[in-house]
């Protein structure tokens, strides 16, 4: 869904585990935007219909960016910088009570 | 206490405030939830790619000097941290790392800014759908362009100058479709003369043009009935220009429909709002200095009314004067000379505003929609089941949301609330003011059940 | 246009359920109701059916709510039916969570007196004082602090949301009017009529029913009533959607049927500030976190104070006025439960049968001393 402009300088890349797939992602990006990158789409599905959803504002006002990050669940991703070893869940539908494991 | 002065965003206003208070010797905290300053407006201004940077252009680097001289002032900078709560007496409660803290400092300055207006259309929640200023978020924080065809759809400066930037940095754009009525340019005539008093600005906006032009970027004007079609992401924009139905393939649909002020503190303060008919948006009541009808309670930047970047570092810097005077640190004399050169600028700034609130006036199926767009995104309510419940006896949007979940989801009427009420003003043939706005509550944003309940015990207690 | 039988004032879950069983009955009802930001005991509260623990020593009380919850799902029934909405009522039971052992002692010693005082008037009071492990049973996620519950099999949940809805769209499929915006200002009793004076619209009816929740003090004196009632606070918090994991709702914590988890129990005499203080909050919050441990992580979306309507002994008042025969009073705060009761026998004596024997034990007069 996005690309770095031609001719950026090329970041570092780490390595992030999304729904137990290891991808590559630029370092110092935010998780939304790495997800994006990815072409992770949609980013989740909404609790009440499991309707597709992606990003829509990048600054923290939507909330459509949630997803679950090294076990805290419903994180704005927009706000959240990858880290090297992130494990990152896709919010499918209503979050669980307990933390979401590893697989 | 600790501290004179709490600080909350560290956009321009906030940096400006921030560094005012300083110069004057105000023991000064600053909170923003980013982990750098900036805000929107100068997002990632002190790490940018200088390819990025140099794309952006001055406007943008211009706040590079400001970003840099907030690091390095004598203030404490709470960056990465989430204000999830004040209190009447000014309590603010924060969350950083996962650790909940408070603060208490007599003066306060929210300084949150503004949001992009929702553009409730069909299909705009399909994957691919953004707001213009979110492409431009990514550009400068990550160098990132949208992949594939873009369209851009909307009304307001910020939707060519996205395209502009876009362009410049390699990005298909398949087609802007503006939305701004014809009637809008006669509206915009009275106000002519404040923008001829703004020649840089208007320079700028007819470069813009040129530039869109020479690219060949299909563009089109006064379109109405606008939907993005698509199954599980967007796959293309359909509209009505002259009477013609077009479509326009796309992979991403870019939306803008101006900026609104954030009112989510001065609302869970319940300071004194008015309904702004040429910004189409509520703006709390504040003085020359910021100051709101809760003493103490300052508002300084776009969250007070949208008045641009500029405007914004001016009202910081008489905010942080005025909370200077408040707490006995400057006379009355040096306080009136200390702010007479801003006071005079700002008039300088806020002269172009007519014009653009009236040229880019967003049409009112945006401002209050219908059918079976999605209004409230979080809970997945239509704008004719919020008209339904009119039918129900609701006078206002706390009711409607009682009885129809709008508002309720995590962003708490952030995205619907300004729509709910145009769509209730309609029903009921109201003014938006008499119809009024959600009430807004603790948290400000949603946290944890365990960080409230870990609140360390105080003292006094005063109750909102 | 034929003249109105009734005239409602209050658009809470009272004044709803008594309109709505007066529409339901025949009658031509007018319902009248304030605007946007009244306080609104009805939009706060906790959406329980609830039977344990009410009528510790009076237990005319006891039976009146038994009574109602045992209504309650052919009131459900049928109200989902006119209004074509569901309620998401569920009835499975109900603890009242304790965390050390004088809780469970207290509660202990007070359901026994409590059943025992029910079981001198011939009923059963259906309930059990569970220890930590049977509770575990019913609700494996309880923490390790709760030593033990009592439990009741009448208890159970509603979601207050859709049942204020619904009433409202079943008023209106059974002919009777909503006048929302309109705050009464003054009432006159003449010719054995009632005008009801509301913000400068008249409203004339022979019957009048004050449900007014705490504006019922000040409007119950201008027909020859008395309603001693004043506010008294709850603070309570609202999570996100959470996929189901709790059926049985507790004292103060119930997962609604939207998914979210609604965490309460507080009592302030704070007058009339329906705000939320920090103290407060994370007192409850603590307290659920201890219940539930695997809430801990669960985002909190929303925060609230809500406004009890509290007569001086916290139980209801049903009065018709003598002074000014065809005016009632009802005020109670628990609304929710007490629906089922309020749509069906209330409303028929309301319409002219003659008052449920229960009801001599809920008059005013028991405040004067």
């Amino acid at each position: 869904m996005f690309e770095p402009m031609a001719g950026l300088a090329a970041k570092d890349r780490i390595t992030i585990q999304v729904d137990g797939r290891s991808l590559q992602v630029r370092k110092g990006i935010s998780l939304a935007m790495a997800l994006m990158e990815a072409n992770v789409v949609p980013l989740r599905r909404t609790p009440l219909s499991h309707a597709p959803r992606s990003p829509l504002c990048l600054m923290g006002v939507c909330f459509e960016c949630l997803c679950h990050v090294d076990g805290r669940q419903n994180i704005q991703s927009c706000m959240v910088e990858v880290v090297d070893g992130m494990n990152v869940r896709l919010a499918n539908g209503a979050r669980r009570v307990e933390a979401v494991r590893d697989a | 206490m600790t501290h004179d002065l709490v600080i909350i965003g560290a956009g321009p206003a906030g940096m400006a405030a921030a560094l005012a208070a300083a110069k004057l010797g105000l023991k000064t905290a600053v909170f923003d939830e980013q982990s750098r300053p900036g805000g929107q407006i100068y997002r990632n201004v002190g790490d940018v790619a200088p390819q990025v940077g140099r794309l952006l252009g001055s406007d943008y680097l211009h706040g590079r000097p400001l970003a840099a001289r907030f690091l390095h002032a004598g203030i404490d900078r709470h960056l990465a941290t989430t204000v999830w709560d004040i209190t009447p007496d000014l309590t603010v409660s924060a969350i950083a790392g996962g650790r909940n803290f408070q603060l208490r400092a007599p003066q306060l300055i929210v300084a949150t800014g503004a949001m992009e207006r929702a553009s409730p259309l069909p299909g705009w929640t399909l994957p691919g759908v953004l707001n213009a200023g979110a492409a431009q978020i990514a550009l400068k924080s990550s160098g990132s362009i949208p992949s594939g065809r873009i369209v851009l759809a909307g009304c307001g400066p910020l939707l060519l100058l996205v395209a502009c930037q876009l362009l410049a940095a390699g990005a298909d754009i398949a087609g802007i479709v503006e939305t701004a009525p014809a009637a809008n340019r006669r509206a915009a005539l009275p106000a002519m003369a404040g923008a001829l008093l703004a020649p840089k600005l208007l320079a700028k906006g007819l470069a813009m043009i040129r530039r869109i032009r020479r690219a060949r970027v299909p563009w089109f004007i006064e379109a109405t009935d606008i939907a993005i079609e698509g199954d599980e992401r967007a796959e293309a924009l359909r509209f009505t220009v002259a009477g013609e139905r077009k479509r326009i393939a796309a992979d991403i649909v870019l939306l803008h429909h101006g900026v609104v002020p954030n009112t989510q503190i001065s609302r869970l303060l319940r300071v004194e709002h008015a309904w702004d008919d040429a910004q189409q948006a509520w703006r709390p009541h504040q003085d020359v200095f910021g100051e709101t009808s809760l003493s103490g309670f300052r508002i300084a930047g776009d969250g007070g009314g949208i008045a641009g970047v500029l405007a914004a570092a001016t009202s910081g810097e008489l905010a942080a004067i005025g909370a200077a005077y408040a707490l006995g640190r400057v006379s009355f004399e040096e306080r009136d000379r200390l702010t007479k050169a801003p006071r005079r600028a700002l008039r300088g700034q806020l002269r172009i505003r007519p014009f653009l609130d009236a040229l880019y006036r967003p049409p009112d199926w945006i401002t209050a929609p219908s059918g079976e767009t999605i209004v409230c995104r979080c809970e997945e309510v239509s704008a004719q089941e919020i008209a339904r419940m009119v039918d129900l006896g609701c006078l206002g949007p706390n009711q409607t949301k009682f009885f129809s979940r709008c508002g309720m989801g995590p962003c708490q009427g952030r995205i619907c609330g300004l729509g709910v009420t145009g769509i209730l003003a309609r029903e009921l043939s109201m003014t938006p003011a008499a119809v009024g706005a959600y009430r807004i509550r603790s948290p400000l944003k949603p946290v944890p059940l365990a960080a409230i309940g870990c609140v360390p015990a105080k003292e006094s207690e005063t109750p909102r | 246009m034929s003249a109105l039988d009734t005239i409602v004032v209050g658009g809470g879950v009272v004044g709803l359920s008594i309109a709505y069983g007066l529409a339901k009955a025949g009658e031509r009802v007018r319902l009248l109701d304030e605007g946007d930001g009244a306080f609104r005991a009805a939009r706060g509260n906790f959406g329980l059916v609830w039977v344990q623990g009410k009528g510790a020593g009076k237990p005319t009380y006891a039976l009146w709510s038994m009574a109602a919850a045992k209504l309650w799902s052919g009131f459900a029934r049928e109200l989902e039916e006119i209004a074509g909405l569901g309620l998401q009522l569920s009835q499975p039971g109900g603890l009242t969570l304790c965390l050390d052992e004088s809780e469970l002692d207290r509660r202990s010693v007070m359901m026994a007196q409590l059943a025992a005082d029910v079981a001198a008037s011939g009923e059963t009071y259906p309930y059990d004082i569970l220890r930590a492990n049977a509770v575990r049973e019913l609700c494996p996620h309880v923490g390790p602090d709760v030593v033990g519950a009592s439990f009741c099999p009448l208890d159970g949940h509603v979601s207050p949301l859709r049942l204020l809805r619904a009433l409202t769209a079943a008023l209106l499929v059974l002919g009777g009017e909503l006048r929302t915006g309109r705050h009464v200002d003054a009432i006159e009793y003449r010719d054995a009529k009632f005008r009801i004076h509301a913000g400068g619209t008249t409203h004339v009816a022979a019957k009048l029913v004050l449900a007014a929740g705490l504006g019922n003090a000040g409007l119950a004196p201008m027909v020859g009533l008395n309603a001693p009632v004043k506010p008294i606070r709850g603070q309570v918090l609202i999570s996100e959607r959470v996929a189901p994991f709790l059926d049985l709702p507790t004292g103060s914590v119930r997962q609604t049927g939207d998914g979210g988890v609604q965490i309460g129990e507080s009592k302030e005499d704070v007058g009339f500030d329906d705000g939320t203080t920090i103290a407060e909050l994370s007192r409850i919050a603590e307290r659920a976190v201890r219940m539930f441990p695997v809430l801990a992580g669960v985002n909190i979306v929303r925060t609230w104070g809500a406004l009890r309507v509290m007569t001086p002994d916290g139980y209801p008042i049903y009065q018709a006025s003598a002074e000014c025969p065809g005016a009632f009073v009802v005020t109670c705060h628990s609304g929710v439960t007490l629906a089922a009761q309020h749509a069906d026998p209330l409303a028929r004596w309301i319409m002219g049968d003659a008052e449920p024997a229960v009801l001599a034990d809920f008059k005013a007069e028991r405040f004067h001393v």
